[in-house]
């Protein structure tokens, strides 16, 4: 019934139901604007697929979770496997989050949605990451590696501190381009003004985007124009996160094209580009802000 | 620990309340339905609504205030789909309805009457999304009483309503009294509050900023009904605000703004009491 995965959707990639944990926070790093967040919750990490997200409490008073993109599993000593998300320290939750010291333990539930699809043949893809949102990318493009798919990187940030990993990234993909709003590193612009350059020049078949709903939109414009797919990750304000209260739902088109919604916490966050109804999406008081975490103010 | 509630054996005094179990799926990835005392589906209407705009909810110290709008698939899709899940995963299905005319609410009736698997109907009373939802205004209890006497009418005997009501503690128990008479085999008590959005949409307020409001409203009509059977809702987070309800004379608890927050809430909850009656019991 959603906008379903993109083309040759991987039949390995099913729901393992998240798990609802009480994690220990092991690391908390600042790297540039970001807080990168090391934590240990069981269950999650063998979860994992490229896309998906975790839900954290913000200590008992705050109702409302807060939905943080998965960076990276890895494996740490003595503890099996961790992941670690990326926060920006902004709103009531971003600051909290990134005020805690190790050992702090906080409830989470993970991990939730729906990933990333991936091709089934080695495709050529691109993908374009904004801000602290690119994180999920860096795990989808090790994926992509895997099913040899060349893979070509655009990562854009307002200035250089709030640039995701752009030094690992070059790791990851065959070529990357940066733009920053203030040219700091990289070309000076947004994606919206580069994004046709460089899809022509990457010749991907499939576009893979997270980012604010503005870039989302550029993005799965441009891959239609390009007779690409394009697969969005989208970021909107969460409840409850988990699918239970219909409070993140956007306008999408559906498989009979008839005009639908779609919870982002559940049927998304990845939602087929050319599936969001964007227009409409976009003038809603919901976009979500360009930069800083998805929380509730 | 088994309740006996509108003429139903539950498993458990905890029911999930309605608009915060998703269809069901969601819920059962975290704890069967099976061992909950009933699962309150979000109001159906009969036809499919996509919902209101964005945002629908928003965080306020200890609560939520939501306008979310009853989206919902409709009936015809909700019994062809939702609810034989819900009963092949062995949940006691009370099916929440709101209509927006007297005859609607008497359809959604006839027709969930006679679908296998419905424990109860719910009667959505109190909806703070009516404004904006065109849902049946009702502001007087005859209102409540009205609607409780159309849908009672058009169900079979076996299949009880529940009224759920506002937590006005000026008429709660007024109203409360007239829609027993008018055939409710319990009263849930106490719905989310008026509230408003920021940008000034008619809204809910849910959680436990309600909490004290409602646990007066349960008491207020348990101690002037006495045979009355109550639910109690609103901002119930731990055993000890489940506790405080049934203290008060509630038969039962519904958990909603909890589930939000965490998803195993209910299934804790539940626990936490079975646990409670068997040290009654030795």
């Amino acid at each position: 019934m959603s906008p379903g995965p993109g083309p040759g959707a991987d039949p390995a990639v099913q729901h393992a139901g998240p798990v609802h944990v009480t994690a220990e926070l092991l690391a908390t790093k600042r790297i540039g604007a970001h807080h990168h967040l090391t934590l240990v919750a069981p269950g999650v990490p063998e979860r994992f697929r490229p896309g998906t997200f975790i839900a954290v409490s913000v200590g008992e008073s705050h109702l409302a979770r807060r939905a943080l993109w998965i960076h990276r599993v890895r494996p740490v000593g003595g503890y099996g496997a961790a992941v670690e998300v990326v926060v920006e320290p902004r709103g009531v939750g971003g600051s909290w989050l990134t005020r805690l010291a190790p050992g702090a333990r906080l409830e989470v539930t993970g991990p939730l949605g729906r990933p990333f699809a991936l091709p089934k043949e080695p495709v050529s893809c691109l993908l374009v990451g904004e801000g602290y949102a690119a994180a999920p990318l860096f795990p989808l493009a090790e994926r992509l590696r895997e099913r040899d798919c060349p893979v070509t990187l655009l990562l854009a940030a307002e200035d250089e501190a709030h640039l995701l990993s752009a030094l690992e990234a070059r790791r990851s993909a065959r070529a990357v381009t940066v733009v920053t709003g203030d040219g700091s590193v990289g070309r000076r612009g947004s994606v919206p003004a580069v994004i046709d350059d460089v899809l022509a020049q990457a010749g991907a078949d499939v576009v893979y985007a997270a980012g604010p709903l503005p870039t989302l939109h550029a993005v799965a414009a441009a891959a239609e124009a390009h007779g690409a797919w394009s697969q969005t990750a989208l970021e909107v304000p969460l409840t409850c996160a988990t699918g239970l209260c219909h409070g993140c739902a956007v306008p999408v088109v559906g498989e009979t094209g008839v005009a639908r919604t779609a919870r982002v916490c559940h049927e998304g966050p990845v939602l087929r580009g050319d599936r969001v109804r964007w227009a409409e999406l976009l003038a809603g008081p919901a976009t979500a802000p360009a930069t800083g975490p998805v929380v509730t103010p | 620990m088994t309740v006996e509630l509108a003429g139903l054996t539950l498993p458990s005094p905890v029911l999930v309340a309605s608009g915060c179990g998703g269809t069901g799926r969601e819920l059962a990835a975290y704890a069967p339905l099976a061992d909950l005392g009933g699962f309150v589906t979000r109001s159906l209407t009969l036809n499919a609504r996509l919902g209101g705009p964005q945002p629908r909810i928003v965080e306020t110290p200890s609560g939520l205030v939501h306008a979310v709008g009853l989206p919902n698939p409709g009936l015809e899709p909700f019994l062809a789909t939702e609810l034989p899940w819900l009963v092949q995963h062995g949940a006691r299905v009370v099916v929440s309805i709101a209509g927006s005319s007297l005859g609607e609410y008497a359809e959604l009736a006839r027709r969930l009457g006679s679908a296998p698997g419905v424990s109860a109907i719910e009667v959505n009373l109190s909806s703070p999304d009516a404004s904006a939802a065109g849902v049946f205004d009702v502001r007087e209890p005859f209102h409540a009483a009205s609607v409780v006497s159309a849908v009672q009418r058009d169900l079979p005997r076996g299949v009880p309503v529940l009224a759920k009501l506002r937590s006005d503690p000026v008429r709660v128990v007024e109203s409360a009294r007239t829609v027993l008479e008018a055939g409710a085999a319990a009263v849930v008590v106490g719905n989310a509050l008026p509230a408003a959005m920021p940008d000034g949409r008619a809204a809910g307020l849910s959680g436990p900023a309600i909490r004290p409001l409602a646990l007066r409203c349960v008491a207020d009509v348990c101690a002037a009904l006495p045979g009355a059977q109550v639910v109690g809702v609103g901002g119930i987070l731990g055993v000890d605000d489940a506790r405080s309800f049934l203290a008060a004379g509630a038969t039962a608890v519904q958990v909603g703004t909890a589930l939000l927050h965490d998803p195993t809430a209910a299934a804790r909850l539940a626990a936490a009491l079975h646990h409670d009656s068997e040290e009654t019991a030795s």
